[in-house]
């Protein structure tokens, strides 16, 4: 480790965005009061699967104020991130409850709410797909009929027509024969789950404008401002150069602001008002339904192993619930199929991964990007193997931890680099939970069962080949340098760490950057997006080489000065200075916007950094193999959980959670702890209660925050978390990923927890005193 | 009936120890007339319907949510916000302690723990978890959050 050599990296350096979050001064996308604004809301549907017979929208005009009214027929195309199967208003039929049908466009947001509730609908039913199984039935309702003429908008994505799979990632490495026969002991194990929700605090929302010049002014709490600009200026046949995006702080969005809705809509919204602006804002309700959840997944997992508990071979079956619509879900399963195995070093690999249609709600990137669900379903694999072999579950995750030498289902070589150290993670969480085989269950005296779960997981960014940021830095008059990047601020703390990057190479002090906080498409470098914890690594690499190139700049104006070779000089400090003789230069205040002479004559004009990185190597899989590089490196850590469980009544609470993940190198101790706990609070806020309910006509139970339950604080467990570093070589200064990995292993964790408590196999989630005492009294399949 | 629901009045409210005037639907709500009729955008809108807390403002020093109450039905008591929170202890503990990360719900929470250490300086650890239970923070995990309370109610009882 070289940490005692960094001034900034490794320091917890206060978060630049947290005063003005603290005083209520910070201005999110729907902050701000606009004269003349015009209000859309939507009229969604009520019925799961539907034909829509007739949409009258007589009364709604009848409401003073209302501007345009549209239906699925302004845009009768479908889109979609990676499958476009989605009209942004339903066309002909509606496929999930809380369809968007019509669009109304109102003087005020009264008006636009009252001419909403006056469009009448006449639905003729249609039979409901309420589970990714039925879907997969062959005799299934089918959810899209033209399935066959959607287009593939990513490379990677394989739809199944005239049926209801969206795509299907086959994985086939090694030899499943040869893996069974080398297997003493198999197990079978299913978990399954309905879709839930990200619930941001601050729920989706979007304004456009179109200018008369054609331009189209886009402000939208998003985590992806080009992203919103590629699929705009794709499907409305807009050039990109013409379409400004803007986006501000952004009030959470874990995965749902990734992908693009409300833009769509506001866009056709302002085009039927003669381009003026036209502002959309997501009711909680409609937040939770209307717009994409976090999928769902059935799946199924077979290991074999030696008596001695090696892994010998896995075969795999996901059912990701996407919903009515891919979205991203095609990506999820593609992702979930890559890392299917969990960090376990497997020869034998079959795993079929379906991203299947059904008229829930439909799904987009939830925080861990399939990570999460795959976890549970492989985790919970493990202890049943473990039970079976009668081996600690920690020593049968420690003999099969991955690492460099193995290769991944998709056959990628693992090095010391590109993998983190998974033993080491297990190793450390041992201690921190305090895990003994022999004390793991234990009886309270007023009776109840405390008792210790742990998981492993591993991710990888699946990012597509190009994904790529940039960064441009100007420098003050005072010395000081601007950094403008795309990288968005969600609450994860990118901009500060950025900054950090910038200070560590440029020798400065943080005080000395000042970092953009907004995002605008029209003056930030492209970045792919701030998602699948890649910002730290891609951005981060990004502002490194704008720093070397504002640092050669710098040199070079310096060297004049200074009447020395630029080789011979060395920045710190705000100074350009001769290495051997630092006392002898020059303040970079006096060079970055040119040196001036004594007698006026200036020499260098602005010095301006850029720098931008792509990620290497990556490829899309292969169709039948799964062959190929999915993502730059794999991030690892080790989870656990302890639970105090009462056998009476089923109920139990979360006594600690805990997680050790290997960050590469920790740039900002706090800021990751910080991301860690969160990390694991949304884990277990989804594992113990947070799902949707459906009817057996796909109608949404639950679709408010009174009834859709989050775990609150007085509900929350003590955190322990710790950290290994193996130095990713790419790495900004060794770092890997960070924002998502607390999540992944805590419904496994829990799960295995809990089932050890109860002595009975807690197969799904979420995980409630309810679902725990049917299936600890053998009630069957609840769902 | 749609005439009647833009019935309105002119009303004067006791906003941050400044009288504010503004002419409002019978049916606004305070959140709504906080932030369209005076940029006092620093309630949010998290859910409308009570259940997440980030639209909370101070009604006569108690935490209400603004959501939940009608602009009309606020004349005559004393509504601090966010933006007139002027005694910073809490903000600064919460900056110290790292308990923000998205910092939608931040206003709702700090005036609510605000109104908690004002009524109950002695609060226990039961009495700080039931006064957190009204708001949701979905960024931290609340264990900052907790500490940015516990360490103010010590350094209270410290300096008194």
């Amino acid at each position: 480790m070289k940490t005692e050599s960094y001034t900034v990296i490794g320091k917890s350096v206060p978060r630049v965005d947290m005063p003005d979050k603290a005083f209520g001064r910070t201005k999110y996308t729907n902050d701000v009061t606009i004269p003349g604004v015009l209000h859309a809301k939507l009229h969604t549907s009520t019925r799961a699967h539907a034909v829509i017979k007739s949409i009258n929208l007589a009364k709604a005009w009848e409401v003073p104020g209302v501007r345009a009214i549209l239906t699925g027929d302004a845009f009768p195309f479908p889109v979609g991130p990676m499958l476009a199967d989605r009209p942004p208003l339903a066309v002909n039929k509606v496929r999930y409850c809380g369809e968007p049908i019509a669009v109304v466009v109102a003087d005020n947001i009264h008006q636009a709410k009252k001419a909403a509730t006056l469009i009448d609908v006449e639905y003729e039913d249609l039979p409901v797909v309420n589970s990714p199984a039925e879907a997969m039935k062959s005799n299934a309702q089918l959810i899209h009929e033209n399935l066959s003429n959607y287009k593939v908008q990513v490379k990677g994505v394989y739809p199944t027509p005239n049926t209801n799979i969206a795509n299907l990632t086959k994985i086939r490495k090694g030899n499943m024969q040869t893996g069974w026969e080398a297997s003493d002991i198999t197990i079978e194990s299913r978990v399954s789950f309905t879709p839930a929700d990200h619930a941001a605090l601050e729920t989706r929302c979007a304004r456009v404008e179109i200018l008369s010049n054609g331009r189209v002014m886009v402000y939208s709490s998003t985590q992806g401002p080009f992203y919103v600009r590629k699929l705009l200026s794709e499907f409305f046949h807009i050039d990109a150069g013409m379409i400004s995006v803007q986006t501000p702080l952004v009030g959470g969005a874990f995965g749902g602001k990734g992908t693009v809705q409300l833009e769509f809509i506001a866009y056709l919204a302002s085009r039927a008002v003669g381009g003026k602006m036209v502002k959309i804002e997501n009711s909680r309700e409609e937040d939770l339904i209307m717009s994409p959840v976090h999928i769902g997944l059935d799946a199924s997992v077979k290991l074999g192993a030696t008596k001695d508990g090696k892994l010998k071979a896995a075969e795999i079956k996901f059912l990701f619930d996407s919903g009515a619509y891919s979205d991203t879900g095609a990506g999820i399963s593609k992702a979930a199929a890559s890392d299917c195995t969990g960090p376990y070093a497997i020869e034998n690999v079959h795993c079929d991964s379906y991203c299947v249609y059904t008229n829930h709600p439909y799904a987009t990137s939830f925080r861990g990007f399939g990570h999460p669900e795959l976890t549970f379903a492989v985790e919970k694999a493990m202890d049943k193997l473990a039970a079976r072999l009668q081996v600690d579950p920690f020593e049968l995750r420690l003999l099969n931890a991955i690492g460099p030498g193995d290769t991944t289902p998709t056959q990628v070589n693992l090095n010391a680099s590109n993998i983190g150290d998974v033993s080491s993670c297990l190793t450390k969480i041992r201690n921190l939970i305090g895990w003994n085989p022999n004390k793991n269950v234990q009886t309270t005296r007023d009776g109840k069962i405390r008792t210790k779960g742990i998981s492993c997981f591993w991710k990888t960014s699946s990012t597509p080949p190009n994904a790529t940021a940039g960064a441009v830095l100007t420098f003050n008059t005072d010395g000081s340098i601007n950094l403008n990047c795309a990288a968005v601020e969600l609450g994860q703390g990118t901009k500060t760490v950025l900054g950090q990057i910038l200070a560590e190479k440029l020798k400065m002090d943080t005080k000395d950057i000042h970092v953009t906080l907004e995002v605008n498409t029209q003056y930030d470098p492209h970045q792919w997006k701030t998602v699948a914890s890649s910002t730290t690594m891609i951005a981060g690499r990004a502002v490194l080489a704008a720093a070397e190139d504002a640092i050669k700049q710098l040199k070079n104006v310096g060297s004049t000065v200074l009447k020395s070779s630029p080789e011979d000089l060395d920045i710190a400090k705000g100074r350009i200075f001769l290495k051997d003789s630092p006392e002898y230069g020059v303040k970079i205040t006096d060079v970055a916007v040119g040196y001036k002479y004594p007698n006026g004559n200036t020499v260098g004009g602005l010095v301006v950094g850029n720098g931008s990185y792509n990620v290497r190597h990556l490829t899309p899989l292969d169709p039948e193999t799964g062959f190929g590089k999915p993502g730059p490196q794999w991030g690892v850590g080790a989870q656990a959980v302890e639970v105090e469980y009462n056998p009476k009544d089923y109920t139990y609470k979360i006594v600690k959670a805990a997680t050790v993940l290997d960050a590469g190198k920790v740039i900002n101790p706090q800021a990751a702890i910080g991301q860690m706990r969160g990390g694991m609070y949304l884990g277990l806020s989804w594992a113990t209660r947070e799902s949707f309910t459906f009817d057996d006509k796909g109608i949404v139970l639950n679709p408010q925050l009174r009834t859709y339950d989050i775990l609150r604080a007085s509900e929350t467990p003590e955190y322990l978390v710790d950290f290994v570093e193996t130095p990713l070589v790419d790495g900004p200064y060794g770092a890997r990923g960070m924002g998502e990995y607390g999540v992944i292993g805590m419904a496994g964790a829990l799960a295995n927890s809990l089932s050890a408590a109860c002595a009975a196999d807690l197969n799904q989630l979420p995980l409630t005193p309810e679902l725990i005492w049917k299936l600890v009294e053998g009630k069957g399949d609840v769902q | 009936m749609i005439q009647n629901m833009q019935a309105g009045q002119l009303i004067s409210l006791a906003i941050n120890d400044q009288v504010k005037e503004a002419y409002v639907r019978n049916s606004d709500t305070l959140l709504y007339t906080l932030r369209e009729q005076f940029g006092l955008v620093g309630a949010k809108p998290g859910c409308n319907n009570g259940d997440c807390g980030s639209c909370t403002v101070l009604v006569d020093g108690i935490p209400i949510n603004s959501c939940h109450i009608l602009s009309v039905e606020a004349v005559g008591h004393k509504i601090t916000t966010i933006e007139g929170l002027t005694d910073s202890t809490i903000q600064q503990a919460f900056i110290g302690n790292w308990a923000i990360q998205c910092g939608y719900c931040t206003p709702g929470y700090i005036l609510n723990i605000y109104a908690l250490i004002q009524t109950y300086p002695d609060a226990d650890d039961a009495m700080i978890n039931e006064w957190l239970e009204s708001n949701i923070c979905r960024c931290t995990g609340y264990q900052e959050i907790k500490e940015a309370v516990k360490n103010t109610l010590i350094a209270r009882k410290i300096n008194e």
